[in-house]
């Protein structure tokens, strides 16, 4: 049973060191970025005012790319140690 | 035939977009032989609400599982679909992009947080729940925290911030059908209920889940093919969405040049606005930035604490299916949240730019009454050309025009033949049915499940339990239809005010019990009470009453003053009492845990 609490305690902490890097990257461009945005207007991305293109299609797509990352990391962890769902599941 | 169905879902749905591509060709054939506008507007309204209908009575069911959580399984990618389209509001699709057109940079706000919030769902909500296995949110907060009060409590903040959210959307698709089949507003209300509520009923989860994903096909479409067509017609290629940047500077040059921000209204017309904020004009002071910033906060929490949107979650096979449908869902909301900026550009730019046939600013006032488009919206006070200084001249502040006209007028503007008007109607159609199938649904399952089942009457039968989740929903839509019918608010403080309330009331009680197992009864109870209590004082403080914004927070932002209050609440109160006893703890670490069975038994 002890080995098993720590299994569990293990993969927990791991699971929140992941869920804080997520968190981090995602108050970056969920706040930071904007907080700039008219000093990054002075740069330009495709054609784009970068400030204006931050809001309107940056975050949005770094916020798609986090969360299929972070649904692969978690996966990742999970089978580590030993308690994903079986495959079958799924289904 | 069930287990068939989940196989074959992408040729059911493949066939279907391939039927719905033919429709609209058809239509578009239809309209070159000559037959009325009228007409066609009726067919495509008509036509996918029949398809949604026969997809709500074949999905009927008598199981409970089937109707709180399409029988958890359905799989993310579709669940995606389904979450998008339940996300995506009338607001959404109608406002969204005139919201950019008035609001410019600071209206985008609602872009990043609208988004951003899934980062939350997917890290702190979605996998949690889905493994805790309740019907409905208060479902979680009931069984998390132990005992009928802060179930109650949990099904007040989510009727209250869920209702404020679905009368708008009935305003939404009473204002469509109205406009497409030529009935009252007072009508249309009521016919967009029964359309929403055919697909609903007999169904409940299961058929709501396999319409959304019809009404998302149907509303990506009506809005992407439009602006596609508007940009490749202007020479911005057939990827607006990466190519508008140029257009982005060029709009910045034409509104230096006509004095946008600069020359402001001198009259006022109800429920219309003149251009006054530039496209790109990020605030350079503290408190334009902390506005921005406390917006994009407030949506997003408001989005990982709203019960319709966390209930689609419940319905996946596995934990590892609602991580990645949480994926799926942001993709398919970002499609049309990536190409609202490039309509509002395209909008403002066709107005604009003098060198272009239809730049209208800088024109005869004479000449602009006499287009075609300027009648006909002006007809239904969608707009307003008014020579406030007499000059003869149109400038920017004497053109008054509704936010929705952005959307719903962009093809007239550009030219473009009415097959793609009667599209774009049908598309709005299926956005505020499908979010409104959705609230209605949260709705009525907390009453049914939590209030009737859980609190009144534990020892009911499975039939009487679906018979009153049925016969609620119906009087909570007739209720909606009701209250929209009485237009008491403008669909979009409406909108952002479920955010706050929902955040206020269940964000931080939703969060903690999943990830401070110190977290008990009493602070949950101290929590929603605090935070809900809170955020409606100001907003009646700040909105109704007249009261001074503190710190900037107007009445969008309420849930500022909601959640810390929530928080502060939640910690003292649980530290100040018993820590909860092993049995939870025991729970908390099971749901922790994506192996092995729910926490609540599949028929519960």
């Amino acid at each position: 049973m002890a080995t098993a609490d720590s299994n569990h305690e293990a993969h927990w902490q791991r699971t929140k060191g992941l869920t804080i890097t997520v968190l981090v990257i995602w108050f970056i461009f969920a706040f930071v970025v904007h907080w700039f945005a008219p000093q990054l207007n002075e740069f330009s991305i495709l054609g784009f005012p970068l400030g204006f293109y931050m809001a309107g299609q940056g975050s949005l797509f770094a916020f798609v790319v986090i969360i299929f990352w972070f649904a692969r990391a978690q996966n990742r962890i999970d089978e580590e140690f030993g308690v994903a769902e079986d495959a079958d599941d799924d289904e | 035939m069930k287990g068939d169905f989940i196989q074959n879902l992408g040729k059911i749905y493949g066939l279907y977009t391939g039927g719905f591509l033919l429709f609209i060709i058809l239509m578009a054939i239809l309209e070159q032989a000559g037959v009325s506008p009228d007409t066609i507007g009726y067919l495509f309204v008509g036509f996918t609400i029949g398809i949604y209908a026969l997809i709500g009575v074949l999905s009927r069911t008598m199981a409970t599982d089937q109707y709180y959580v399409a029988g958890r399984q359905v799989p993310a990618l579709y669940n995606g679909m389904a979450t998008a389209a339940d996300w995506m509001s009338g607001a959404s699709f109608v406002a969204m992009a005139g919201g950019i057109y008035f609001g410019g940079y600071g209206y985008m706000a609602f872009l990043v947080g609208w988004t951003g919030g899934y980062v939350l769902v997917a890290s702190l909500m979605a996998p949690y729940l889905r493994k805790f296995g309740c019907y409905t949110v208060p479902d979680f907060i009931g069984t998390r925290y132990g005992g009928n009060f802060a179930r109650l409590c949990a099904v007040i903040v989510l009727v209250v911030a869920s209702f404020t959210y679905v009368t708008a959307q009935i305003n939404a698709t009473g204002t469509v059908a109205a406009r497409a089949l030529q009935i009252p507003f007072g009508v249309g209300v009521w016919f967009g209920l029964a359309g929403i509520l055919v697909c609903s009923m007999l169904g409940g989860m299961r058929a709501v889940t396999w319409t959304q994903v019809a009404q998302y096909i149907v509303l990506i479409i009506a809005y992407v093919v439009p602006v596609v067509w508007m940009s490749n017609k202007s020479g911005f290629g057939l990827i607006p969405q990466l190519s508008y940047g140029d257009a982005v500077q060029r709009v910045q040059e034409l509104e230096a040049l006509h004095q946008v921000g600069v020359l402001k209204p001198t009259e006022t017309f109800a429920g219309l606005s003149a251009l006054v904020n530039p496209i790109n004009a990020p605030g350079e002071t503290f408190m334009d930035k902390w506005k921005f910033a406390t917006l994009v906060l407030c949506m997003m929490c408001g989005t990982a604490s709203l019960p319709h949107v966390l209930m689609r979650y419940f319905t996946t096979p596995s934990v590892r299916a609602a991580r990645i449908s949480v994926g799926w869902s942001i993709l398919f909301i970002f499609f049309l949240y990536f190409t609202a900026p490039a309509l509002a550009t395209f909008t403002k730019l066709s107005l604009l730019d003098p060198n272009l046939a239809t730049g209208i600013i800088g024109k005869s006032i004479t000449e602009v009454n006499a287009l075609e488009w300027i009648q006909k919206w002006a007809a239904v006070d969608f707009l307003q050309v008014s020579d406030s200084n007499g000059d003869g001249i149109l400038q920017i502040n004497e053109l008054f025009m509704r936010s929705g006209i952005v959307v719903l007028a962009t093809p007239e503007i550009a030219g473009l033949p009415y097959v793609i008007s009667g599209l774009v109607a049908a598309g709005g159609m299926a956005a505020a049915m499908s979010t409104a199938d959705g609230l209605l649904l949260a709705i009525a399952n907390a009453l049914s499940h939590d209030l009737y089942y859980k609190i009144i009457d534990p020892q009911a039968e499975t039939k009487t339990r679906l018979i009153v989740a049925r016969i609620l929903l119906l009087g909570v839509g007739a209720a909606g239809a009701f209250v929209a019918s009485l237009k008491l608010t403008s669909i979009l403080g409406a909108v952002a005010w479920a955010f706050d309330f929902a955040c206020s009331g269940l964000f931080f009680p939703l969060v903690l019990g999943i990830w401070w197992k110190r977290a008990n009864r009493q602070g949950a109870i101290a929590g929603m009470i605090g935070g809900f209590v809170s955020g409606s004082a100001y907003l009646y403080y700040v909105h109704f009453a007249g009261g001074e914004p503190w710190m900037g927070i107007d009445h969008l932002r309420f849930g500022i003053i909601g959640m810390p209050v929530s928080l502060i609440a939640m910690i003292v109160v649980s530290l100040m009492t018993e820590e909860p006893d092993e049995e939870t703890q025991a729970m908390v670490d099971a749901v922790r845990t994506p192996r092995g069975g729910t926490v609540l038994a599949s028929n519960h």
